[in-house]
């Protein structure tokens, strides 16, 4: 959980804020903090499936899924447990490439 | 006729008809026109004069939407800027246009509050939707007031002084060649041919309701806003196409029949499962900025069945060009189309004298929607407004190249300077380069468009550090996301020991250009 968090936040940071981070809440929305855009939220996309090895789905690209650090987590965890729940621990606490 | 009569005269024939869905807020015309009328006397009581402009720095919001008409009511000028849009920069379009009044949100105070401090002309700044008692006092000088308390007490009725329709409605900063944004001057009068142009062949109706995800800094974001109340429509305002999910359903549930997008947009969506919606009210579908790639076009013919698709072209300086009448879509999907209602194109040659089919010229543009210039810049407006057939007409010379087909339909071809479009908008690579230039640690930088499929044109830096340097490139990103608009921070920096350079010493960018285009095994 801790370390999704921290990854998660890494890639935001990297990515959508040049590697600044600005100690945003991991509760702040996305939007209203205008950091991530349409093609911004394509490249998070990218990230979550190649990453967490899941899929996502049209029915999922709405802001409660996707908009702040806490929701994308949740997210994740979600989608994997579903996805592959035997190997749900070793797909998230296997470290980022 | 003048633009803020656009919502008085639907305010008057439909009072209570919702004119703006946003967020979870639904109002009338009539709400609308109370808004505007009270916002206006606020402005002029904070000292706002005719011609006085007054700069809007908001995302889409429908405290945005009331800003326009007030500011048009109050017989100013609005100037809508990018809500992404940085200190230095915010601070050089207050002084350039030297900005009466700033209109702007709660959560951009910061920005706008370090720039407003640097505008001696500006002698207020109203504040909508402040988060909690913020430190609006702060800045010196200036008169600084919640929207709130600003119209508290104003009367609702009109403002009895007019404009009349050759007086200035707005200026639209635009990306300048030389580096420097560049304030496009419209009239009320332009504004009204342009949108009474394209209302006529879109065939827009008052039971039309139109989506806009795209800013209203954006002419052709601001245009859904003003096309949608002229005809006593609704408009469906959106803060971005980011959701895209939400944006569908949104499409469906408000029975959206106008939905105006950029290639980018049209690609994102095109990623989607369409198949499992419909969208039976949904009348047309319109395109500019960048011609629509043809298999996109038709992948929304397949997804829309029964949607007219209207691609189309402009350019702030006139706002629209052209546009494609739908049933041509099939027989040449290549083309932008021709020339709207009550206006003239034509492709002329290095002479200016007009060419026949087939033949690339410089596309030029004759219309009662041409700009009357850039704010004063008298040697940049004779460049582009030059003499046309009548004594002082002026024609607009649009730095496009294009041709014709036997038919007059136009094809685009290619700039004349190297301004790069990206995601619907314009960049010149000399602002970006410029901004690169005032890093201390980069020598040399050259900036590029190179095709991408969603962005339309990635924006793509190549920097040199100076001798002894060492630079990232998620350093110098960041640095630009600090300085320039979000749509303009380049998407790639290469960071290279030394840039090519041509026989007269310049950066050699075509050089740059093939590097990049030409993958790797292959070169």
């Amino acid at each position: 959980m801790q370390r999704t968090h921290a990854e998660l936040r890494r890639f935001i940071t990297n990515n959508f804020l040049y590697g600044r981070d600005c100690g945003f809440r991991d509760d702040e929305s996305f939007l209203e903090m205008g950091i991530i855009d349409s093609t911004g939220l394509l490249e998070l996309i990218n990230f979550l499936e190649k990453r967490y090895r899941i899929r996502v789905e049209d029915a999922d690209l709405i802001p409660e899924n996707l908009d702040s650090i806490d929701q994308l987590c949740r997210f994740v965890e979600r989608k994997v447990e579903n996805h592959c729940p035997t190997m749900a621990s070793s797909i998230l606490e296997t470290q980022a490439i | 006729m003048q633009v803020e009569e656009f919502l008085e005269r639907s305010a008057d024939v439909y009072p209570d008809k919702v004119a703006l869905v946003c967020g979870s807020r639904r109002l009338t015309y009539g709400e609308i026109e109370i808004a505007a009328n009270q916002l206006a006397r606020a402005l002029i009581a904070r000292g706002v004069e005719r011609w006085d402009r007054v700069v809007i720095y908001a995302s889409n919001s429908v405290e945005t939407v009331f800003a326009i008409f007030a500011v048009l009511k109050a017989r100013g000028i609005f100037v809508l800027v990018n809500p992404t849009t940085k200190q230095d920069k915010l601070a050089y379009i207050l002084n350039n246009c030297g900005a009466a009044a700033l209109i702007t949100t709660g959560s951009l105070i910061r920005t706008a509050a370090a720039s407003a401090a640097a505008a001696p002309y500006l002698r207020a700044a109203i504040v909508a939707n402040p988060i909690g008692h913020l430190d609006i006092s702060e800045i010196p000088g200036k008169e600084v007031v919640s929207l709130g308390a600003a119209v508290e007490g104003q009367s609702a009725e009109r403002v009895r002084q007019k404009n009349i329709d050759i007086d200035l409605a707005a200026l639209i900063y635009t990306s300048g060649s030389t580096g420097q944004a560049k304030g496009v001057m419209l009239t009320h009068y332009n504004i009204v041919s342009a949108a009474t142009s394209i209302t006529t062949y879109l065939e827009n109706a008052p039971d039309d309701v139109i989506l806009n995800v795209l800013p209203l800094s954006f002419d052709y974001g601001l245009y859904q806003l003003l096309m949608a109340f002229k005809i006593g429509g609704t408009l469906v305002l959106e803060q971005s196409f980011t959701y895209r999910r939400t944006i569908l359903n949104t499409l469906a549930h408000e029975h959206v029949t106008g939905f105006p997008m950029v290639p980018t947009i049209a690609s994102i969506l095109l990623q989607m499962d369409l198949a499992s919606y419909s969208f039976p009210d949904l009348r047309y579908i319109t395109n500019t900025a960048a011609a629509l790639p043809v298999t996109h076009i038709r992948k929304l013919r397949e997804a829309f069945p029964n949607v007219k698709i209207f691609s189309m072209y402009g350019l702030t300086e006139c706002k629209r060009v052209s546009y494609l009448p739908p049933d041509q879509l099939d027989i040449r999907p290549e083309s932008v189309g021709r020339g709207m209602p009550n206006e003239e194109v034509y492709v002329v040659d290095e002479l200016g004298n007009r060419v026949g089919p087939d033949i690339v010229g410089e596309l030029v543009i004759r219309g009662a929607n041409v700009m009357k210039g850039y704010w004063g810049l008298p040697e940049e407006t004779a460049k582009v407004l030059r003499p046309g057939p009548f004594p002082d007409e002026k024609v607009l010379y649009s730095g496009d190249l294009f041709r014709t087909d036997d038919e007059g339909y136009l094809y685009f071809i290619g700039r004349k300077d190297d301004m790069i479009k990206t995601r619907g908008e314009k960049v010149s690579p000399r602002e970006v380069e410029n901004v690169l230039y005032s890093h201390p640690k980069v020598g040399e930088a050259a900036v590029i468009g190179i095709p991408d499929e969603v962005l339309g044109n990635a924006i793509c830096a190549f920097v040199s550090p100076k001798p002894g340097e060492v630079v990232s490139e998620m350093e110098l990103r960041g640095f630009c996301a600090e300085h320039l608009e979000d749509f303009m921070v380049p998407q790639m920096v290469q960071l290279r020991p030394t840039l090519p350079k041509s026989a007269n010493g310049k950066i050699a960018k075509r050089e740059l250009r093939i590097e990049v285009e030409v993958p790797e095994e292959v070169a």
